[in-house]
C-alpha cells in the first residue's frame, strides 16, 4: 500500500478501517504520576511511547494517533512546558510515524484547551496561534493527518478546523464527545446535539467527523444514527470507551471486554460509521478484536 | 415599576445571563436593561439587599441549576447566569461588608492535587454562590495542605473537591482522609465526571452528586 493515499482512499478501497485504542490509561499503567504531562514524555520517555503507538499497529490498526492530546501551549503551560510545544508535538508525531511503518497512517492528535471563548478565558486569536503551533510540530514530525477529538465547543472545534486547515493540505478529522442528557438526548457539555456539529465541520472542511469518549459503543452506534440521519456521505470515526467507569477495589476502571466490545462493532459499522477504534480504557486486545470482527465482516 | 415586579425580572435576568444593558444575549433581551441596572434600581428604591439576594438573585440561579440538572441548561447556560448574578453580588458587596447582609456559610471549593480542570469546579462555584453562600476557590491542583489551611481560616467551612480524571480522582481519597484527621466534623462533598456515590462512601466523604443544584441543596440542608 502506498503510503501517500490519503485515509478517505482507504475507506474506499478496504470498507471498514480500525483506529487505535486508549493512550492515556495505557501511558499511565506505565508509571506516569498524575502530577506529570503525559506529552513531555515524547521526549523523556519516548521509547514507553513508542511500545504504546507500536502496540496497536501490531493490533492491527491501519491508522493510529500520537501523544499529544494535551500537547496545546494551553494543556502544557502549567507543567512549565510552554516553550517546548513544538517540540513535544514534533516527537509525538516522529514517534508514531517510526512506529507506524509504510502501512499504517498517522494521525496528529489534538485535545480542546480547556479554555471557553465565549466567557473571555483566551481570545480566538491566541487560540488559534495556539492550535497552529500544536499543529506544524505534529505534520513537521511526519503525520499523516490531523485529528480533532473530543471537542465539546463548536467555537473551539471551528478555531481549530482553520487553524488545522492553515498549516496542512492533508487531511483533518474533527469528533466531539457526546453524553446523554437526564432528557434522553446526546449532547455535548456545552449543549450541542450530533447533528448541529455536521453541518459546521462540512462548512469548515472536515475530511472525516465523529465522536470520540463519553460513551461505550452502545451510546456510539445511537450517536452515529444521528449523524447518519443528516448526512449519509461524510465518513464517519468513532473512538469508544470501554463501557463506562465503574469502581472496582477503589480505582476506576472501563468494563467493556475486548470480546463484549468487539461484538458490538458490527452494529456501529452497521448504523454507518466508516473507522471504528477506542478510547478510555480500550486495549491493543480491544483493538485486535476489533480488527477481526472488521476483517469477517468482509 | 413596583418592587416585586422588579425582583422578578432580576431572577429572569440572571437566570438568561443578561448581565447588564451591554450583554447581546439572549437574543430577545438585547438592548434592554440586565441583572447589575436592575440591582442598582432596586438598591435606589431602597428595597433590602437581603430581598434581592433571596427573591432576586437566588431564585433566578436556582431556576438555571434545575435545567441543567434536567439537561435543558448546559455549561455556557450556567456560566452566564454566574457572570449576570456575580455582577449583582459586587454592587451588594458593600451591604455584605457591613454585615447588614449575611451569607448562609462559607464553601470551600478546590480541583484536586495532579487534576488542572476547572469547567465542572466553576459549576458548583457558581451554582452554591447563587444560593446565597461564600464561595473560596482555592484553584484546580489543590493539595491537602491547602484545604486544611483554608479550614482553619474558616473553621466552619463545608468543603468540595473536584476531579475530572480517574487518575486523579484517587488523590481525593488521601485529602479526604487528610482533612478528617483534622477536622473530623466538616463536611466534605466530592464530584466529578468520574466519581460515584459508591466511592464517596468508599473514601469516607459526606455527599456525591452529579449535578450542583443537589449540592447545594445539600449545603442548604445542613
Amino acid at each position: 500500500m502506498n503510503n501517500m493515499s490519503k485515509i478517505k482512499d482507504r475507506i474506499l478501497e478496504k470498507g471498514t478501517l480500525v483506529s487505535d485504542g486508549a493512550w492515556g490509561t495505557f501511558i499511565h499503567q506505565k508509571g506516569l504520576t498524575a502530577e506529570e504531562s503525559p506529552e513531555e514524555w515524547n521526549l523523556t520517555r519516548p521509547d514507553d511511547i513508542y511500545d504504546v503507538a507500536s502496540s496497536y499497529v501490531k493490533a492491527g490498526a491501519d491508522m493510529i494517533l500520537t501523544n499529544s492530546f494535551g500537547g496545546s501551549p494551553f494543556k502544557l503551560a502549567p507543567y512549565g512546558l510552554e516553550e517546548k510545544v513544538y517540540e513535544i508535538n514534533k516527537a509525538a508525531a516522529e514517534i508514531s510515524k517510526r512506529a507506524a511503518g509504510n502501512d499504517v497512517l498517522v494521525f496528529g492528535s489534538v485535545g480542546p484547551t480547556g479554555k471557553i471563548l465565549m466567557m473571555g478565558e483566551v481570545s480566538e486569536q491566541d487560540m488559534f496561534d495556539g492550535f497552529v503551533k500544536q499543529m506544524k510540530g505534529l505534520i513537521d514530525g511526519g503525520a499523516d493527518g490531523i485529528i480533532i477529538e473530543t471537542m465539546s465547543d463548536m467555537d473551539e472545534a471551528r478555531v481549530a478546523m482553520r487553524a488545522a486547515k492553515s498549516v496542512t493540505d492533508k487531511e483533518v478529522i474533527c469528533t466531539f464527545t457526546f453524553s446523554l442528557t437526564p432528557a434522553n438526548e446526546y449532547r455535548t457539555m456545552m449543549g450541542t446535539s450530533p447533528a448541529e456539529t455536521v453541518d459546521m465541520l462540512l462548512a469548515e472542511g472536515a475530511d472525516i467527523i465523529g465522536a470520540n469518549c463519553g460513551n461505550g459503543t452502545a451510546g456510539m452506534i445511537d450517536i452515529v444514527k444521528e449523524i447518519r440521519k443528516v448526512n449519509s456521505d461524510i465518513p464517519v470515526l468513532v473512538h469508544a470507551n470501554a463501557g463506562m467507569p465503574v469502581l472496582r477495589e477503589g480505582i476506576s476502571f472501563f468494563p467493556e471486554t475486548p470480546v463484549e466490545m468487539s461484538v458490538q462493532i458490527r452494529e456501529l459499522i452497521a448504523v454507518g460509521a466508516n473507522i471504528v477504534g477506542g478510547c478510555c480504557g480500550t486495549t491493543p486486545e480491544h483493538i485486535s478484536r476489533i480488527v477481526d470482527v472488521v476483517k469477517s465482516s468482509k | 415599576m413596583q418592587k416585586e415586579e422588579l425582583l422578578q425580572k432580576l431572577s429572569v435576568c440572571v437566570e438568561k445571563g443578561k448581565a447588564d444593558q451591554a450583554t447581546p444575549t439572549p437574543p430577545d433581551m438585547k438592548g434592554m436593561i440586565g441583572a447589575s441596572e436592575i440591582t442598582q434600581q432596586l438598591l435606589d428604591l431602597e428595597v433590602s439587599p437581603d430581598d434581592i439576594l433571596s427573591k432576586g438573585l437566588i431564585p433566578g440561579m436556582k431556576r438555571i441549576g434545575d435545567l441543567y440538572g434536567e439537561g435543558k441548561a448546559f455549561v455556557p447556560h450556567l456560566l452566564l447566569a454566574a457572570r449576570a448574578m456575580n455582577g449583582c453580588l459586587a454592587l451588594l458587596k458593600p451591604y455584605f461588608d457591613a454585615g447588614d447582609l449575611e451569607r448562609k456559610g462559607t464553601f470551600i471549593i478546590g480541583t484536586v492535587k495532579g487534576d488542572l480542570h476547572d469547567i465542572g469546579k466553576n459549576l458548583v462555584k457558581a451554582i452554591i454562590e447563587g444560593s446565597g453562600w461564600e464561595v473560596i476557590d482555592l484553584g484546580t491542583d489543590v493539595s491537602s495542605d491547602k484545604f486544611i489551611k483554608a479550614i482553619e481560616e474558616n473553621p466552619n467551612a463545608a468543603v468540595g473537591l473536584s476531579a475530572l480524571i480517574t487518575t486523579t480522582m484517587v488523590n481525593m481519597e488521601s485529602i479526604v482522609s487528610d482533612i478528617r484527621s483534622r477536622f473530623p466534623e466538616n463536611k466534605i462533598l466530592i464530584g466529578g465526571a468520574p466519581v460515584t456515590l459508591e466511592y464517596c462512601d468508599k473514601i469516607g466523604a459526606d455527599f456525591f452528586s452529579l449535578y450542583p443544584q443537589e449540592a447545594s441543596e445539600y449545603l442548604d440542608s445542613l
